[in-house]
């Protein structure tokens, strides 16, 4: 008898250990929320999804405020020695991340060609932000584009045809003088449109710079483009709106209370990211359309959003329970479902070729919009240095947007700014 | 108790504040100035001696030298207006002005509300089109303006929230002196013919000189000392036109993580603020009876 | 408080006229207060309008208070303050005591070095501090956020001026019965301060409840945050602002404070003139 209890507890112990022994390996990861809806419900759930289906890996996912906040944490961690297994951060920190020698690059991790097939399945624009030097050192996660929403009332009223949204960077001045409205004393009760210009200009103006022609960096990150002719010629666009054609508010344009100058009905036609769909969606008392950006030389939006990346602080074991969980979060399936919650764009084509996703888009023709537009994406603007030569450009932005500065004069002193910041990185 | 006893009792009850003093201003002040002539460690390099380089960037920054102007034009502008309007409400709600218990009241809550949180509000008034602000003066008749989206009225509007909050803090001080003060001074004035105004420039306000001068002191570090507004409503735009010193060393040392450059340019406010204690040292103390 | 009669008290026109700037002024420093309620309580619509007929709602403050720990926030919150102030009180009434009652070597020199800090308050040594936190191991905890504040100045020099005043001849009397100096202090000193440890405790309270940049700088996740980072961290989305949950927010954030300001006014106003007087 006595034996048999001690077989039996010999039994339980053995059975017991080895998931004690995988259990060991613990993926930690900081993820930020910059869009509204219960992403930290849907988050813990992903992980606790994970975890069912692999009863060795525990994934621990930690809130960490918005992006920027979330790469403060992530330095911070890493200088005290002490970071996380993997982080979502923005597709822009990856030359940060790389200066302070953080993160290790996927690409010695992806030895199968199934993991190869895996890396090429996302969209080809949502990479070019996830790998400099010929290595992936980022996997697309929560991705956005920018897109224009409009009042389609509005439209109607200004005798618009509401399902014909602005094609070129003419006609989208031509409705904005249409969609402006003034009162008897010519003051402006409705404006035609606004583009944001608070916090982060500098991606909102990527998209009227790749749209003449000319994106803002090179693919090493130590070169900016700020001076060049087309760029100019881009913010003199975004100037003459307010100045000129006076159908955009004059002066600095709040992010933040954008949608709710939409809500407003304040302005007839809007650029925000994606991300805002769902937003849009709930607030928004009027029927509204969405549709990509009208173009200039060409059409173009910078991409935007977070990317997965790896710590260099990991045991192996950990960073093959990392890759695990990152596949299985982005797995089509996975990443419809996740576009779908919050109105970021699936990272991949076949998650746009998923029943779940094929449903939604036919119920909902906005959200197949920045499918449309990825074509024409390109890179958000990245390079070394990146939280201060970008802010170079938000200071000139600024400058010319508020009349301080012309912009030529605004954009020449931003480059000359750049280029004293990137000095030290170009070899 | 003998004298040595006496020494031993009285630095063994000091120990614990002055150590928890010596490391988190004293040591901090004298450290600072020493890592801001070393560079900033970045991944594999660590940190080297630099010498004056920091202070060069510094020189040649022009961001900084807006930050540094924009601080002084943020002090010359909320100080003296929220002094005088300390005084001016100090005086209603000493006196029997009517409905005093609300005004106290409605003077004096803005000074325990987290600026944070005011900031938040604020920032709501200032929305172009249809904030209260702009609800308002588009009743008068005036067009619309993005207040704290042009270069030329961001900075006075950070500057009113500050007056805002400040002015009944201050308020206290006048009101606690008013109080204070005989009312046989008064009468005796007025027995002699002396006007209200008279008396206010001629009696009332020398007694008032020590509180003003400690509220100026008080007033001079909050100027520098206060950015939470900052962080909340323009996170130094549009182009710098808001930014003050500490909000840059903010943004430098922990946005941009230079902390070598963020070291340099704290220096640069401690210097001010070291000004700031000379002045109280020479002026207040010589001038004024505390103690 | 009596209000004097004052021979000065304007009459007539200028009565009137100065009443009526007073209230201006009253009614202008409420305003945004009254606005933020006014937002809070009604629907997302009637943020921008104002119709005396809007529904009342309580929506905003419930889904405030989903969308972000709040609970937890203040749970930090009030570990902060109740942290720092005891530290301060225990710390600042030893100091005190030493600097008035006790003649020793270095007494002007080391009270001078507590004075620097009346002028550099650790606001603005936000660079060093970080690093000294860092090297403590005790960044993001709430230890981090108040320690640099424990040995107050401000607290050292109110409470040794209130000690200076208590007659030596109680502090005689107690030694003659053989108490030793601490028991002196507890007995003699801290009860006859009373009113000054009420009023330095209100302004230390509220100083802590609504400070921010060093929080913001120093704790990086929900389980140290106090509630007006959380509320920073809450406005902040890049989605856009919904000005009726911030508001909600806003209120509730400062809620307690204002509840017991409210209660409790007139000791609140009577502290602060106390801890203005040095």
């Amino acid at each position: 008898m006595l034996r048999r209890i001690r077989q039996s507890v010999v039994a339980l112990l053995a059975a017991l250990v080895p998931a004690f022994a995988l259990a060991q390996v613990e993926v930690s990861f900081f993820y930020p929320v910059a869009v509204g809806g219960p992403i930290t419900k849907i988050i813990d759930g992903m992980a606790a999804d994970f975890e069912k289906e692999n009863p060795g890996v525990k994934v621990r996912p930690i809130y960490s405020g918005s992006y920027q906040e979330s790469i403060a944490k992530a330095l911070t961690a890493v200088k005290s020695g002490d970071p996380p297994v993997m982080s979502i951060l923005l597709s822009t920190d990856m030359y940060t991340l790389i200066d302070e020698d953080a993160i290790v690059p996927f690409s010695d991790l992806l030895r199968s060609p199934d993991d190869q097939a895996w890396v090429k399945g996302f969209y080809p624009g949502f990479m070019e932000n996830s790998q400099t030097g010929g290595k992936v050192w980022g996997i697309p996660f929560q991705r956005s584009t920018i897109v224009l929403y409009y009042n389609k009332e509005l439209f109607k009223e200004a005798g618009l045809d509401p399902n014909r949204p602005p094609q070129t960077w003419k006609e989208q001045v031509e409705y904005a003088q249409k969609l402006t409205r003034r009162d008897a004393s010519g003051k402006v009760t409705q404006w035609g449109m606004q583009i944001p210009s608070s916090g982060f200009p500098y991606w909102l103006f990527q998209a009227l710079a790749i749209q003449a022609g000319q994106n803002l960096m090179n693919d090493a990150g130590t070169e900016v483009y700020y001076d060049r002719p087309a760029v100019v010629e881009a913010l003199q666009y975004w100037v003459d709106l307010g100045k000129t054609h006076k159908v955009h508010p004059e002066g600095i344009v709040e992010w933040g209370t954008t949608p709710r100058d939409f809500f407003e009905r304040k302005v007839a036609m809007v650029w925000t990211t994606t991300g805002n769909l769902t937003n849009v969606k709930n607030n928004a008392k009027f029927d509204f359309g969405v549709a990509m950006l009208p173009a200039g030389k060409q059409r173009g939006s910078p991409t935007g959003g977070g990317n997965f990346y790896l710590f260099k602080k990991s045991t192996p074991a950990q960073r093959e329970a990392a890759l695990k969980f990152i596949r299985w979060a982005t797995q089509p399936a996975r990443a419809a479902q996740w576009g779908i919650d919050t109105g970021y764009v699936a990272v991949s084509p076949a998650a746009f070729e998923t029943p779940v996703m094929k449903q939604y888009v036919a119920g909902f023709a906005p959200a197949a919009v920045a499918r449309d537009q990825l074509p024409y994406a390109k890179a958000e603007l990245s390079t070394h240095d990146n939280q201060r030569v970008t802010k170079a450009l938000n200071d000139g932005l600024q400058a010319a947007l508020t009349g301080t500065k012309s912009p030529a004069d605004a954009m020449r002193d931003a480059q000359r700014e750049a280029e004293r910041l990137l000095r030290p990185y170009k070899r | 108790m003998t004298r040595t006893r006496q020494w031993l009792y009285a630095w063994l009850l000091l120990a614990p504040a002055m150590s928890l003093l010596a490391l988190f201003t004293h040591y901090p002040a004298v450290a600072n100035l020493w890592h801001s002539f070393y560079s900033t460690p970045k991944g594999a390099r660590p940190a080297v001696w630099v010498g004056a380089d920091n202070y060069v960037q510094l020189a040649e920054d022009p961001i900084f030298w807006k930050a540094l102007v924009n601080n002084f034009g943020y002090a010359l502008g909320t100080i003296p207006a929220s002094i005088a309007l300390a005084l001016l409400m100090a005086m209603w709600v000493h006196g029997k002005v009517a409905g005093r218990g609300f005004l106290r009241l409605a003077y004096f809550t803005p000074t325990i509300l987290p600026m944070i949180a005011v900031a938040n509000i604020w920032l709501f008034f200032y929305t172009p089109e249809y904030g209260l602000l702009e609800q308002f003066t588009k009743g008068l008749g005036f067009a619309s303006h993005n207040w704290l989206g042009s270069q030329s009225t961001a900075l006075a509007c950070l500057m009113l929230v500050t007056v805002w909050k400040e002015a009944g803090f201050f308020m206290i001080f006048y009101l606690a002196a008013l109080q204070s003060m005989s009312p046989h001074l008064a009468e005796a004035a007025a027995i002699e013919g002396a006007s209200r105004w008279y008396f206010f420039r001629r009696v009332t306000f020398p007694l008032l000189m020590p509180v003003t001068l400690f509220v100026l002191v008080n007033a001079v570090i909050n100027a520098f000392r206060l950015v939470d507004h900052i962080v909340v409503m323009t996170r130094g735009g549009p182009d710098n036109a808001t930014a003050l010193l500490l909000y840059y060393i903010y943004e430098i040392g922990f946005r941009f993580w230079d902390s070598a450059y963020a070291a340099a340019l704290t220096m640069v406010l401690l210097v001010i603020l070291g000004l700031a204690a000379l002045f109280q040292f020479v002026v207040l103390e010589k001038r004024t009876h505390y103690q | 408080m009596n209000a004097t009669t004052h021979v000065y008290e304007p009459r007539g026109v200028a009565r009137a006229v100065e009443t009526g700037a007073a209230w201006l002024l009253g009614v202008l420093w409420v305003l945004p207060l009254v606005y933020a309620f006014w937002t809070a309580f009604h629907p997302g619509e009637y943020s921008t309008r104002f119709v005396l007929t809007a529904p009342l709602t309580l929506d905003n403050f419930v889904k405030a208070w989903h969308a972000a720990p709040f609970a937890r926030y203040f749970v930090n919150t009030m570990a902060l303050v109740t942290m720092v102030l005891a530290a301060q009180l225990v710390l600042v009434t030893l100091a005190a005591y030493a600097f008035a009652r006790f003649e020793f070597p270095g007494r002007n020199v080391l009270f001078a070095l507590v004075l620097v800090q009346l002028m550099i308050m650790p606001d603005v040594l936000i660079v060093e501090n970080y690093r000294t936190m860092a090297a403590l191991g005790i960044k993001d905890t709430i230890l981090a956020i108040g320690l640099p504040y424990m040995a107050s100045a401000f607290g050292i020099f109110l409470l040794r001026q209130t000690f200076k005043t208590i007659p030596r001849e109680l502090d005689e009397a107690a030694r003659v019965e053989g108490c030793s100096p601490l028991q002196v202090l507890w007995k003699v000193y801290v009860p006859l301060a009373r009113p000054t440890y009420v009023a330095y405790a209100l302004v230390s309270v509220s100083y802590h409840w609504n400070n921010f940049l060093w929080p913001l700088i120093i704790t990086n996740s929900v389980e140290t945050r106090p509630v007006t980072v959380g509320l920073q961290v809450f406005s902040a989305t890049d989605q856009g602002i919904d000005w009726s949950i911030i508001t909600a927010a806003t209120i509730l954030s400062v809620a307690p404070l204002l509840v017991a300001f409210l209660l409790f006014q007139r000791q609140f106003v009577a502290s602060f003139m106390r801890a203005g007087i040095r």
